[in-house]
């Protein structure tokens, strides 16, 4: 462990291009997805917690079902639907980030999404019948819900980067661990555990959290402030 | 749920337009093994090859089996992997249209120190791994239908074990790397190709206890895809890539590529 450190210390003071370039690529793939995600998922679980509609609770159902979604299988659909021989393959998007990122949105989508169900409905109930008396429609309501949820999601928004950061199984695959191009922290971890340099691969670990505590924190503290402000 | 799908549908095309207007086209993608880019191999001789055509090579490092399907699919340019009898099959399915020698090393079979099945006293390849079966020494596979699982199974069949199986066999369907991580931490025999194992770190009481039989030959091949199944693939480039791995220039930067002071990969193009 001690040797981890040493080497996770030594690779932020040095540095490295190469590091930093697997560094960028991974906050570039991941926060694209996760507001790609999050553009999308927000007003659909925001929709789904206002609307009663045949079939509600199937769709609850599985979209909480999906935030468990392997990887490895999100990764597989992706690379079916890119691969040449696939539905898209004309676009020639395997193995670029821009596949990462597909995969990653598919994955944060339905834990932005049925989070976001659940924390706009329980405003819902509170709110309902203030807003209806205000003659304000579900459609409009839902900014107006979003906003005043806006501290809630905003864990839920880093939830759904927790998750894209930290995901091995999908990037792999859609994006081929390619050399300066497509590879990100995770896969360089899996690489180096390849190589069996087990101290270079844990050092990377440690920058890879370090970097999600960062981004974490730099939102905690935004989210603070804002806080303070509004009293 | 229609919204949302037209959404996405924007999105992606959004996207691909914005990685499209990036890419720059003097490009290949090549589907290898992991040997070869575990090794560091690609990182010596691809800046060469860049240097004296402009085309970059980006390597996608897979099993072998994996490998041949992205080659199928076409989802790579250009193959080289290390199987001659698939290789030779893959062409003559027509997936590819000319198979080529570029480079050989050779498999080593490593265990633990003290050598339960004392296969370092064995007169042949064959006979270790008969050696292993009959002491029913642990043995982890690769289990991955890699080039190095291929030949492993043939190992077995030439040691006169058939279907090997039992507690003292494992099966991963792991990578060379981490099949050689599990074999160290479970004192396991194994077989790996030398370019991993020379680049192996965390080797704790491994080491190799076999090696110089014939029947360890490892030869690794360049494919050439048939443009006819796939015919937007960089055929052009991917042939000068080919071409230059069958050169003078060529091979000479395999040969040149030294790791902890031993050659990995020794040149045999015809």
């Amino acid at each position: 462990m001690d040797n981890a450190f040493q080497t996770a210390l030594r690779l932020i003071l040095e540095m490295d291009p190469e590091l930093l370039g697997i560094v960028t690529l991974s906050l570039r793939v991941s926060l694209t997805a996760v507001v790609v995600a999050s553009i999308i998922a927000l007003p659909v679980g925001a929709a789904i917690a206002l609307w009663q509609f045949p079939g509600r609770g199937v769709v609850v159902t599985i979209l909480n079902a999906l935030m468990g979604l392997p990887p490895v299988v999100a990764g597989l659909m992706v690379y079916m639907t890119l691969s040449r021989a696939g539905p898209l393959g004309e676009l020639g998007l395997l193995f670029t980030p821009t596949a990462m990122v597909i995969a990653q949105v598919i994955l944060i989508l339905p834990i932005v999404a049925a989070l976001s169900r659940q924390i706009v409905e329980e405003l819902w109930g509170e709110y309902r019948e203030q807003l209806q008396s205000l003659g304000v429609s579900r459609l409009r309501a839902i900014p107006t819900l979003l906003w005043d949820a806006r501290f809630s999601l905003v864990t839920v928004v880093l939830a759904g980067f927790g998750r894209a950061s930290a995901e091995v199984g999908a990037v792999l695959i859609v994006g081929g661990n390619i050399q300066g191009f497509t590879r990100v922290m995770t896969t360089a971890i899996a690489l180096e555990t390849n190589k069996g340099n087990l101290p270079l691969a844990l050092g990377l670990g440690i920058i890879l959290l370090l970097l999600v505590a960062t981004v974490n924190g730099v939102a905690y503290v935004v989210g603070e402030a804002a806080r303070r402000r509004l009293g | 749920m229609k919204h949302l799908f037209r959404n996405l549908v924007a999105v992606v095309a959004v996207l691909g337009a914005v990685t499209a207007a990036q890419a720059d086209d003097r490009y290949i993608t090549l589907a290898s093994t992991t040997s070869t880019e575990a090794s560091g191999l690609f990182e010596h001789i691809i800046p060469e090859f860049r240097e004296e055509t402009g085309i970059d090579v980006r390597v996608v490092a897979v099993g072998t089996g994996q490998a041949f399907e992205i080659g199928r699919r076409g989802d790579a340019d250009i193959v080289l992997v290390h199987d001659t009898t698939g290789e030779k099959e893959f062409v003559d399915n027509g997936y590819a249209t000319e198979r080529a020698d570029v480079m050989y090393n050779d498999f080593v079979i490593i265990g633990p120190e003290d050598d339960p099945a004392n296969i370092s006293e064995a007169d042949s390849a064959a006979d270790a791994f008969a050696r292993i079966a009959e002491a029913e020494a642990p043995f982890t596979s690769r289990g991955d239908d890699s080039g190095t699982h291929r030949a492993e199974l043939r190992m077995w069949e030439s040691a006169g074990v058939e279907d090997p199986s039992g507690r003292w066999y494992r099966e991963l369907g792991s990578g060379m790397g981490e099949t050689l991580n599990t074999a160290a931490g479970m004192n396991a025999y194994v077989m790996a190709d030398r370019a991993t194992w020379v680049a192996f770190d965390n080797r704790q009481d491994l080491t190799i206890l076999y090696e110089g039989d014939e029947a360890l030959f490892n030869q690794y091949g360049s494919l050439l895809l048939n443009p006819e199944r796939h015919p937007d693939l960089k055929h052009d480039l991917a042939e000068q890539w080919h071409e230059w791995l069958l050169s003078e220039d060529g091979q000479e930067a395999i040969a040149s590529y030294r790791l902890r002071g031993q050659q990995l990969f020794f040149p045999n193009a015809e």
